[in-house]
């Protein structure tokens, strides 16, 4: 195993520097990111990614990054985001190890070519798939898990073979400074690089031309990253954040459902894309559920959240000030409430009595905040949830299977998980994505691999046989169209068809 | 107009119509009915169209959209029917399973060069997937659009799968719309207005557009053959065709050969006026026409090269020596000239094809594997077929589509199906068990990091070369002592029985 070419001693001191310092990064501009498109590009054309070991070098040296830095990560997050060390080991760091380690295991296996089923007219020839790489690729993460959402990407993009060219979010300025001081120590100095552009800039980057683009992030800048890549013909991947609902049925065990919601919905101070973002509660059931939850954030956080050290702050006083404006116009507070601006700080909060036309119901929840809703019955959830655009999850808690099924299938989402939130998002072997408004595309192990790769069809003909490929040249005469005819309706019941040509 | 057709396409999918599969198979078996009972009129309306033959029409199209809806109706179930996925320890003992559903309105914008195969192919995937579509043909193929207009309403149902004719005008009033997916076959600079306007409303697209399809003529191939094969693929349909070869790269010393062989295949084909020929076809409209003969200009061709604008006549024009930076190789031909350019050999062309943007299709004509297996690792297409043109289109098995600057998305067999559906992650717990979730709840400590650790570890068996070399040492190991202990106790307990053994065998001596 090789190891990755060092920095120049320029930048190592400009690396140095910049840590010991604790200034934030100086932002790339879109000028910067030409440069290192084109030594990326360079990079790829010499053929450098292809080769199965220097893949399968870069996902280790991938794992061993998040091995030796723990500490480093684990620092940045809680400086950002307050994010305690379990949160950042678990749902970041072992998430990424993961995925490099699953990619690691089955490269072999993935890159080999794929024979598919013939017909009549191509036994005696090769027919396969082979997977490719699509060149350059651009990963654009977000703020709320910055860890896993570049680098999960990252990973089934290195076992595709490509160059990548990552942007974290410009929000979480240690982890982003910390990732672009970390991979070039790391990976290839010329395949893979780093750039700290801002989302206004990301359109304009888009534009300079790469292979595919994957972006994580909210919808508005989904639908300019998109519309950006239109005009390029870049294919994309988007993974837009969306309110995901959650039902709690009559029928089930309130206190486990309060204590996996309450984890799902509190933990990073509510900042994720896949947690249940409000709930549909049977009526019969919403005043234990409260009270569920209630007992539940006090055995979780303690009486005080703000002394708990397993509780996460606001990333930045924007997001801050957006979540405070939703909590205090809407609803009634059954729990919770307070903020501390200084501390950007907003206690874990239950809402009840939110109506649908409420200002937390019109946005995307990306604070601490629960809003109940009451339903009298599945029916009501299923139309309510139909109403809105189609969300990353829904989730359903339930002891009734038949209920389960019901939401499941006359509701449309990215995904689906009953009686648990979260934990599909985190499987390997479960395709990760959106759906209409909450973007196309989906990650995660395999997945990820056929995200960055382009799957080309080749058939392997020899020139033997004239004779029979003769039926297909002109000047065309009844006789060859009925040998023909004849000879499709053969094999009508073998495989389905027959087209010699 | 159009906003209506939409709108009533959209309530009729939300009544659920589509979810039952025998709906989508009893849709199915009315397209091939109207496939067979009207291949008639469909030849009439090509010829009208585009002077297509009626021995190509079958060929061509109507054989190829036959066995897509065949080859749907008979997997539907399998291919509908929910993929368990491998699970981890955490979820051991609960249901995980991607759910393939359908996605809502599909938008289908089909070209004019083959109506209804890039039509009703996508049609057949959508029906199979439970979406409702909106049919675009297009106008330039005008009596296969009033015919397809006329002919769907019968066969299928109304609401869901109306046709939607007219001009520019009309596409951008759909395209304004909110669709789930838009599949659209076409050229470049329409394809990026099409995705442009999809992604206003963050519509996936799927797009099948065309480049520059090279084939390359090794030196040490059998020629004629090349040659024979190359043309039937170039001037089928009149060069309008989006994987037709585009242009031949090939040496010097052969260019020659390459050039009388077509000749002479052409006279097979065609004979020596191919415009009195039935077979051959001619260019859609004038604007077309002016657009393939200005390519020519400045150009002496060494076959063909006369026209007819009345008739938009082109005879098969081959031309040579044709120098990379001439405007004949900038832009996609689609239509029948046939340029050669010489290259100096395999790494020379492999070259040229990288330095070029990625084609829908390539083409090598090459006896030695070993190089054609060079060739196609160090290039990249859309799809390849060597030793032979456009055949990799019709095996449904494999995924038809291009990458790069020639499209994006797949289709053809299963894979239609699979782009039109969206792909749902299912997971479905109990609410016992607890107790193993207990280990996530803050406030947490390095015990239960430990264990959450070890419980969310993938994969769930460690398929590593070491790990097996242990389990096998392991296995031999504990077999070794067995088998020592086995034999121990039998000498053990045997001394006894063999003796008692040998004492009976005496006795009976």
């Amino acid at each position: 195993m090789s190891t990755p070419p060092s920095p120049s001693p320029a930048r190592w001191f400009r690396a140095l520097r910049r840590t010991r310092l604790g200034e934030p990064c100086l932002k790339t501009y879109p000028l910067e990111c030409v440069d290192l498109l084109r030594r990326a590009r360079v990079a790829f054309q010499a053929g450098r990614t292809l080769k199965e070991n220097f893949r399968l070098a870069q996902l280790e040296a991938v794992v061993r990054m998040l091995e030796e830095h723990e500490c480093d990560f684990v620092d940045a997050l809680g400086r950002d985001l307050h994010k305690p060390r379990f949160e950042t080991v678990m749902s970041e760091l072992l998430l990424v190890k993961n995925e490099a380690l699953y990619a690691f295991s089955n490269l072999k296996k993935w890159m080999q070519p794929q024979h598919v089923e013939r017909n009549l007219s191509t036994t005696l020839d090769e027919c396969l798939v082979v997977n490719e790489p699509l060149g350059v690729v651009l990963i654009a993460g977000t703020w709320s898990s910055p860890v896993q959402m570049c680098l999960v990407p990252l990973v089934g993009a290195i076992a595709a073979g490509n160059c990548a060219i990552i942007n974290p979010s410009e929000c979480t300025s240690h982890t982003s400074e910390l990732l672009h001081r970390l991979i070039p120590l790391y990976l290839d100095n010329e395949c893979f690089h780093v750039i700290l552009a801002g989302a206004s800039d990301l359109p304009e980057v888009v534009e300079l031309k790469f292979d595919h683009v994957f972006f994580t992030g909210n919808r508005e800048e989904g639908n300019r990253i998109a519309q950006a890549a239109a005009r390029t013909l870049t294919p994309v991947t988007l993974i837009l954040g969306g309110k995901n609902p959650c039902y709690v049925d009559c029928q089930c065990d309130i206190a486990t459902t309060a204590q996996r919601l309450a984890w799902a919905r509190f933990h990073n101070a509510g900042q994720s894309l896949v947690a249940p973002d409000y709930i549909l509660c049977h009526a019969d059931v919403k005043a234990r559920l409260v009270q569920a939850l209630k007992c539940c954030l006090m055995q979780f956080y303690g009486p005080d959240p703000r002394e708990s050290r397993s509780f996460g702050r606001m990333v930045n006083l924007e997001i801050f000030n957006r979540t405070r404006d939703m909590l205090w116009r809407s609803g009634k507070v059954a729990m919770g409430g307070q903020v501390i601006e200084a501390e950007k700080y907003i206690a874990p909060t239950i809402l009840t009595d939110v109506a649908e036309s409420d200002p937390i119901m019109q946005q995307d929840v990306f604070g601490p905040v629960l809003p109940v809703l009451t339903v009298n019955n599945e029916d009501e959830a299923i139309a309510f949830i139909n109403k809105q655009e189609k969300p990353l999850c829904v989730y359903a808690y339930s002891n009734n299977s038949k209920v389960i099924s019901r939401l499941m299938s006359e509701t449309s989402s990215g995904s689906f998980c009953s009686n648990d939130s979260i934990l599909q998002s985190l499987m390997v072997a479960l395709p990760f994505g959106g759906v209409g408004a909450s973007g196309t595309g989906s990650y995660h192990g395999r997945y990820s691999f056929d995200t960055f790769s382009h799957r080309k069809s080749c058939l392997l003909r020899g020139t033997r046989f004239e004779c029979v490929t003769y039926l297909r040249y002109p000047p065309y005469e009844d006789r060859n169209l009925s040998l023909m005819t004849w000879a499709s309706t053969l094999s009508q019941k073998s495989q389905g068809w027959c087209q010699i040509l | 107009m159009e906003r209506q057709v939409v709108q009533r396409a959209r309530e009729a999918y939300l009544s659920g119509r589509t979810r039952p599969l025998e709906f989508r198979l009893q849709q199915l078996h009315a397209l091939q009915r109207m496939i067979t009972e009207k291949e008639t009129e469909i030849s009439t309306a090509l010829k009208q169209d585009i002077n297509r033959s009626q021995y190509d029409t079958p060929l061509l199209e109507l054989v190829g959209i036959e066995n897509e809806i065949k080859l749907a109706i008979e997997k539907l179930a399998e291919w509908a029917a929910p993929r368990s996925v491998e699970r981890n320890l955490l979820t051991i003992s609960d249901e995980v399973y991607v759910q393939p559903e359908p996605l809502g309105v599909v938008l289908i914008i089909g070209a004019w060069n083959y109506p209804w195969a890039v039509t009703l192919q996508p049609l057949v995937g959508a029906i199979a997937a439970g979406n409702a579509a909106v049919v675009k043909p297009s106008e330039l193929s005008e009596y296969s659009s009033l015919l397809l207009r006329a002919l769907l309403p019968r066969y299928l149902d109304k609401d869901l799968y109306p046709v939607v004719t007219g001009g520019v005008s009309e596409t951008q009033e759909l395209l304004r719309l909110r669709f789930d997916h838009v599949f659209y076959t076409g050229s470049s600079t329409v394809g990026k207005l099409v995705m442009e306007a999809a992604a206003r409303h963050l519509t996936p697209v799927t797009l099948e557009l065309g480049g520059k399809s090279p084939c390359y003529i090794d030196k040490n191939c059998d020629i004629r053959i090349a040659c024979r094969r190359i043309t039937w693929g170039k001037f089928v349909n009149c060069g309008q065709t989006c994987i037709a070869p585009d242009y031949i790269l090939c040496e010097p010393c052969i260019q020659g050969q390459v050039v009388e062989c077509i000749r002479q295949t052409l006279l097979e084909f065609y004979g020596a006026d191919p415009k009195c020929s039935p077979d051959y076809g001619r260019i859609i409209n004038q604007r077309h026409f002016s657009r393939v003969m200005s390519l020519m200009e400045g150009y002496t061709p060494v076959v063909g090269g006369q026209s007819d604008a009345s008739q938009c006549y082109i005879a098969p024009t081959v031309l040579k020596d044709v120098p990379p930076h001439s405007r004949l190789m900038q832009e996609e031909i689609f239509g029948p000239l046939l340029p050669i350019v010489t290259v100096s050999d395999m790494d020379d062309a492999i070259r040229f094809i990288n330095e070029r943007e990625k084609p829908l299709a390539m083409y090598i004509f090459c006896s030695d594997k070993k190089a054609t297996k060079r060739m196609i690792e160090e290039t990249t297409s859309g799809g390849v077929t060597v030793n032979d043109v456009m055949m990799h289109y019709t095996l449904s098995s494999l995924p038809f589509g291009g990458v790069g600057q020639s499209g994006m998305g797949c289709y053809h067999g299963k894979h239609t199906f699979d782009q039109l559906s969206h792909h749902r992650a299912c997971l479905v717990r109990s609410l016992g068990m607890e107790s193993v979730n207990l280990a996530r709840y803050p406030p947490q400590d390095r015990r239960r990091a430990r264990r959450v650790r070890m419980a969310l570890k993938s994969p769930l068996i460690d398929m590593s070369k070491r790990t097996f070399i242990w389990a096998v040492t392991a296995t031999v190991i504990g077999f070794g002592l067995f088998i020592t202990l086995l034999v121990i106790l039998l000498i053990a307990a045997g001394l006894n029985c063999t003796c008692w053994y040998w004492r009976g065998f005496y006795n009976y001596f």
